[in-house]
């Protein structure tokens, strides 16, 4: 982008930067490998539950668009990213009808009701997966063993579940190693995780995929590097102490930042733009938050998992993290009043 | 102490009623000044104990009855309060009838009392009451003081069992208790929990704002 | 009216009249709570006891009468006389014969979110819990209080609680297992889907069981000797 030759013009002296459709074109296709080892997983069940989860938030964007006149934003990617991550973090057997509703809930209550896309004080995705949580406490919680062999052209019935009637659990349900852990005490092996051979959400089983996405958003410059790297370094020295204090009753470093949905929420959901600091400074602020938050519930909660609440806490705490850390005027000694 | 006036007419009184001057103190309080969907007070047990119809009719009646007595005490002692010591009178009054329709509660039922447990005693704080204190009894006759006090402890309960209902409903699947959704549905236990408390009302809210708008042509 | 002046003039007389004015409002409403508190109060304390009588009865099976007794300082146990001594308290079931059927036990211990109070019934002949009941939980609706439904109380109809040789802890510990992992008599069916809450529940009884049990069952005879003399 930088030209050598000397360009004279009048002002503004812009460089045309990246527009959010691109970035958002981007993220989805960052996302798409860890999406399709979902499918390869955990088969059919997984590929509905993502496609009901994308179809259902871009058509809410654009119903809401048009109810309230104004001009539809669905070309702007924003939204097929907001449903395609809340079905990543679904359970691959979720009902259908339930992760429509997700979606609604995603796009309705996270992002439009705020004003739109960058307004949104919350990950969308994320507020869709925690209103589903606290909704369908007993649906999101239910897992089914990955690598069925029947998983290709079997759909489970609950995925099919009739609109406001109870699923029917009709498989073995796994524990996801993180329940395992919590409930039972057993630990999953460091290379299962990372390869992704563990039951979980769709998405976040694979930190290989999530990683490869990352570097190449990394790369592209469209994700600040700081963010995950702060959150996954802080998860793992916390519990790395941890670990150090006491082997027999809490996991290894490797194991948090392996183990359930840590790496897809420190690549994809703790760095959407909107929902994180300005400054770099402010940056490693949130992404200690973040990282100190999960392993406090992971390890003292009542929950398994905590990336969830530890993001839409860090998405909370941004606005102040950005007023107490402001950038210094140019030429003054102090910072901004505020 | 202020004088209560004469119902003059002895012939009519339904249709004296619907032209009487006072009967609007009474409907205002029920539809166009509503305490929850309009004024928005009281919202601690609004959100709080409303997880169930009959919690929320409960803690309504509760409401309204500390509501027109405090009001009926309020407008009869207004001369003799001095001003400097008002508030303080007012909580002492509200907090009186809180006390005793605690007691009147745990006798009729033990099960209701742990249901609507601290917020019982919260009915004191409630700004709802506070404010018809302050801003109608203490200005007003007894007799409209009651009309106000029915009024508003009437619309209260009604906003409290539509948010009472609307949860129940859909987080338990039945109402006052009657189980009327078929046995597989899926319950949205997020509607029983506080979090269900707020979009309920946020909801009503929208639906009361829409007619409202829409009556006024906009 | 009359108080608008009061503002500005701070005098003595203004003074005087706002002490009359909160010590009048106060008599006049000491006076509607005592009358309210007379007539409610038996009413209050027939609802509370027969609370409490329904629940004994939950999980005591074929009894027809209860009584209190409390654990005196020495680890003795009495009849209770009075309601408000704050002793703890244990709760003796007896037949239409007199004769003891089981001791209803309350325990309380952190749940999944808040606290999670129980009543248990234990048979000191047998050394077996028979009853179970919640008496108050605040845990999820839905998930949390499966433990009130289904199979889950069927885990207290013959629990085994046998005391150790020595008689002053539990031979086993109480442990809830993964659903349908049952197999023995001291253990506790837990509910997928409602770990945290089963398990709070195990918890829970086990230390009740370990701190209760072997006072209960050393002094069986002051619970069966004090009926016999009534």
């Amino acid at each position: 982008m930088h030209k050598i030759t000397l360009d004279i013009s009048t002002s503004p002296h812009l460089v045309k930067g990246l527009s959010t459709d691109t970035i958002m074109k981007h993220v989805v296709y960052a996302l798409l490998p860890a999406a399709a080892f979902g499918v390869y997983a955990f088969g059919l069940n997984a590929l509905l539950v993502m496609m009901a989860t994308s179809v259902g938030a871009v058509l809410t964007e654009h119903l809401l668009c048009k109810y309230s006149k104004k001009e539809s934003t669905i070309g702007d990617y924003s939204a097929l990213l907001t449903g395609l991550l809340l079905g990543m973090t679904l359970p691959p057997n979720f009902p259908l009808w339930m992760a429509l509703f997700g979606s609604v809930v995603s796009i309705g209550l996270g992002k439009f009701i705020f004003g739109g896309l960058g307004n949104n004080v919350f990950n969308p995705a994320l507020v869709g997966r925690a209103f589903l949580q606290a909704t369908f406490p007993v649906a999101i919680t239910t897992w089914y063993n990955a690598f069925a062999p029947d998983r290709f052209y079997n759909v489970s019935s609950s995925v099919l579940a009739f609109p406001f009637m109870q699923p029917k659990v009709d498989a073995i349900s796994g524990a996801t190693p993180l329940s395992a852990l919590k409930f039972d005490g057993v630990m999953t092996t460091a290379n299962d995780l990372a390869f992704g051979f563990i039951n979980g959400s769709t998405g976040e089983t694979s930190a290989l995929f999530i990683v490869i996405g990352g570097i190449y958003l990394g790369w592209k410059k469209m994700l600040n590097w700081r963010i995950p790297i702060s959150i996954l370094l802080t998860a793992f020295l916390l519990s790395g102490i941890m670990y150090l204090i006491d082997p027999t009753k809490y996991p290894t470093p490797f194991f948090t930042l392996f183990a359930g949905g840590l790496m897809l929420g420190a690549v994809f959901m703790a760095t959407d733009m909107v929902g994180s600091p300005i400054t770099s400074m402010g940056l490693w602020v949130y992404g200690i938050l973040i990282g100190t938050l999960v392993v406090i519930i992971r390890l003292w909660g009542g929950l398994p998992e905590g990336v969830m609440y530890a993001i839409l806490l860090g998405n909370a705490a941004t606005p102040h993290i950005d007023n107490l850390i402001k950038q210094r005027v140019y030429g003054t000694s102090k910072k901004i009043a505020s | 102490m202020s004088t209560i006036p004469q119902n003059k007419s002895d012939k009519g009184f339904f249709s004296s009623l619907a032209n009487h001057p006072n009967t609007d103190e009474f409907t205002r309080g029920l539809w166009r000044d509503n305490p929850v969907f309009v004024q928005v007070l009281g919202m601690c047990p609004s959100l709080a104990v409303s997880n169930s119809a009959i919690n929320a009719l409960a803690m309504g009646l509760a409401t309204a009855f500390v509501l027109l007595m405090s009001n009926i005490l309020v407008s009869l002692l207004k001369d003799f309060i001095p001003k400097q010591v008002r508030i303080a009178s007012y909580i002492l009054i509200i907090a009186t009838f809180v006390t005793i329709i605690d007691y009147v509660i745990q006798a009729v039922s033990i099960d209701l009392h742990k249901n609507l447990g601290a917020f019982i005693s919260l009915i004191v704080v409630n700004c709802l009451i506070l404010s018809r204190a302050e801003a109608f009894a203490s200005k007003n006759n007894v007799s409209k003081s009651i009309l106000d006090g029915l009024g508003m402890g009437l619309g209260f309960t009604f906003a409290l069992l539509c948010i009472g209902s609307l949860r129940e409903i859909f987080g338990s699947g039945s109402l006052f208790g009657y189980e009327f959704m078929p046995s597989n549905f899926e319950k949205w236990v997020i509607m029983v929990l506080p979090a269900g408390g707020f979009f309920s009302l946020a909801f009503l809210l929208l639906i009361f704002n829409y007619f409202k708008l829409k009556k006024e042509g906009l | 009216m009359s108080h608008s002046q009061n503002i500005e003039i701070n005098t003595a007389s203004s003074d005087k009249k706002m002490l009359i004015a909160m010590g009048g409002i106060g008599i006049i409403c000491a006076i509607l709570i005592v009358l309210t508190y007379e007539t409610t109060a038996p009413m209050i304390e027939k609802n509370k006891a027969e609370a409490l009588e329904r629940a004994i009865f939950k999980v005591l099976p074929d009894i027809t009468k209860t009584q209190a007794y409390q654990l005196n300082p020495d680890n003795t146990f009495t009849k209770s006389t009075s309601n408000d001594s704050k002793l703890p308290k244990v709760y003796g079931g007896y037949d239409d014969a007199g004769k003891l059927k089981g001791i209803a036990i309350q325990a309380n211990g952190k749940g999944y979110g808040e606290v999670l109070n129980i009543l248990y019934g234990y048979d000191p002949m047998q050394q077996k819990i028979i009853g179970f009941n919640v008496l108050e939980s605040k845990e999820t609706p839905g998930i949390g209080d499966k433990i009130e439904k289904g199979t889950f109380p069927d885990n207290f109809k013959a629990m085994d609680v046998s005391l150790s040789d020595d008689g002053s802890t539990l031979r086993n510990e109480i442990i809830t297992v993964k659903q349908g992992e049952k197999t023995q008599k001291w253990e506790i069916d837990g509910i997928t889907g409602a770990t945290v809450t089963s398990r709070a529940v195990g918890n829970i009884l086990n230390v009740s069981a370990k701190q209760w049990l072997p006072k209960v069952y050393k002094n069986v005879n002051s619970f069966t000797v004090k009926t016999a003399e009534q």
